[in-house]
């Protein structure tokens, strides 16, 4: 398995980066870490006329507190997610996401922007991303723009991001008082991959309520998506273990499931309640202090 | 078109011209000779094709070799020199005592991969528990079965690297 033969370049700054895209618009491809792209390339699914190597750019990979938010930079790998002290204490959902990705070998190689420029059905990333309201900043020779989670992923394998433009960092807003967020995932056995994914914040109110829920799926469908039927139906509501169990029925509505040889789509939409209503479970716990 | 890159393999430092395209994988075996880097499923999930870049075990088939342009790489054939004590006078690295003494191979073939990746679960994590040595090998995969000696050969390795540093 031997990608396609392709011109190969190693820009020295983003601004070197976003000149090429500019100038081979949708001939090039961005290389960060390769765990999403050189699978692609090796099984001749892709075959770039251009390779832009970004993987050795500085200053593109850090975790850090700015505005209020965390920043993350596109080139950060899952394994300095996983065990980011920071993100461990602000924002735990994003390691328990990336804990969750492949294994030692592509956490230590794969990037968190690589991941969701790639936005594959089966990512893990997406769901935390939605979940949390995250904001992707793109960056292009015209200057940056900040999509919001909801409008960056458009169907399988397509997102926002134009020709020219480049992932650059990811901002995700730290864990609210009194909210607890999880990431709960059936692996595929082999690839390692989500049939299905489910990230889920909940913030409780003073009374003990459900001030607000935002619950992110990845896997079931061609998209990852916002169970916003899920979130109704919890909101304002005092939590119970049937409370949560009924709004996790919810979880694959007004989607249409992929169906595969490792999962049916009956089986993606009976697993997404299952799944949501596990994340829902673990999410309440921890914004009630509990440890889960 | 070919591109020049720097490589240091096991301490020594090669200056070579590939295609943008060659796998690492390819690099070691086929230009360096180095044979001891399994190619498995090539689809970056069985994990023979483990090594270590700059200290961090990766999947060479799902890497370029340009992509390792000055880079440092470690191979199963440059582990035990790079043991504690051990130098160029050969001897077995922990891990791979590990391996020989608890019989943690039975064809072999995924044994580079396995030793490699156990390599950098020991440097981050010196004792770990069975659970931590299993999540740490999720990555690599046994078709003989034999992942209890396997788990047995890195808990031998834990012991004797955490006697050697006291």
């Amino acid at each position: 398995m031997i990608p396609a033969a392709f011109e190969y370049h190693v820009p020295k700054t983003l601004e070197e980066t976003l000149r090429l895209l500019e100038r081979h618009g949708d001939e090039a491809k961005v290389l960060a870490g390769g765990h999403s792209l050189l699978p692609l390339m090796k099984l001749r699914l892709a075959a770039p006329r251009y390779v832009i190597d970004i993987g050795r750019l500085r200053g593109m990979s850090y975790i850090r507190e700015e505005n209020g938010q965390i920043a993350i930079g596109a080139l950060t790998t899952h394994a300095d997610l996983e065990s980011s002290a920071l993100l461990l204490m602000r924002c735990p959902l994003l390691p328990e996401t990336a804990a969750e990705i492949g294994d030692v070998q592509v956490r230590n190689r794969g990037t968190l922007g690589g991941s969701l420029a790639h936005a594959d059905p089966a990512g893990d990333y997406p769901a935390s991303i939605l979940a949390l309201d995250a904001e992707i900043i793109a960056a292009s020779t015209a200057g940056t723009r900040t999509i919001c989670a909801r409008d960056f992923f458009v169907d399988m394998l397509t997102t926002q991001l134009r020709p020219g433009e480049i992932l650059s960092q990811v901002r995700v807003p730290p864990l609210a008082p009194r909210t607890g967020a999880a990431y709960c995932k059936l692996h595929q056995p082999a690839s390692g991959f989500a049939i299905v994914g489910v990230a889920a914040r909940l913030t409780l109110g003073k009374g003990g309520k459900i001030d607000s829920a935002a619950v992110g799926i990845t896997g079931v469908g061609p998209k990852a998506y916002r169970a916003a039927a899920v979130e109704k139906a919890l909101r304002g509501k005092k939590p119970s273990p049937k409370l949560l169990a009924d709004a996790a029925r919810h979880a694959a509505q007004g989607v249409e499931p992929l169906s595969d040889l490792h999962a049916s789509a009956e089986y993606r939409r009976e697993m997404a309640a299952v799944f949501t209503r596990r994340a829902l479970e673990r999410a309440i716990a921890r914004a009630q202090g509990k440890k889960a | 078109m070919a591109v020049e890159i720097q490589v240091r393999v096991n301490g020594k430092t090669h200056d070579s011209r590939v295609e943008p395209r060659l796998l690492l994988v390819h690099y070691l075996r086929d230009v360096l000779g180095l044979t001891g880097t399994h190619i498995g499923c090539e689809t970056s999930l069985c994990g023979a094709c483990t090594v270590l870049l700059d200290g961090k075990a990766v999947k060479s088939c799902t890497v370029l070799a340009v992509q390792a342009d000055g880079s440092e790489v470690t191979t199963i054939e440059g582990l035990a020199a790079q043991a504690p004590g051990n130098g160029a006078k050969g001897g077995l690295h922990p891990v791979q005592e590990g391996f020989w003494e608890k019989h943690g191979l039975q064809c072999g073939y995924c044994t580079p991969g396995m030793i490699l990746t156990s390599v950098q679960l020991l440097e981050d994590n010196p004792d770990p528990s069975e659970a931590e040595i299993r999540r740490a090998l999720a990555g690599n995969l046994c078709r003989c079965t034999g992942y209890q000696h396997i788990i047995e050969a890195v808990r031998y390795a834990a012991k004797k690297m955490s006697k050697g540093k006291r």
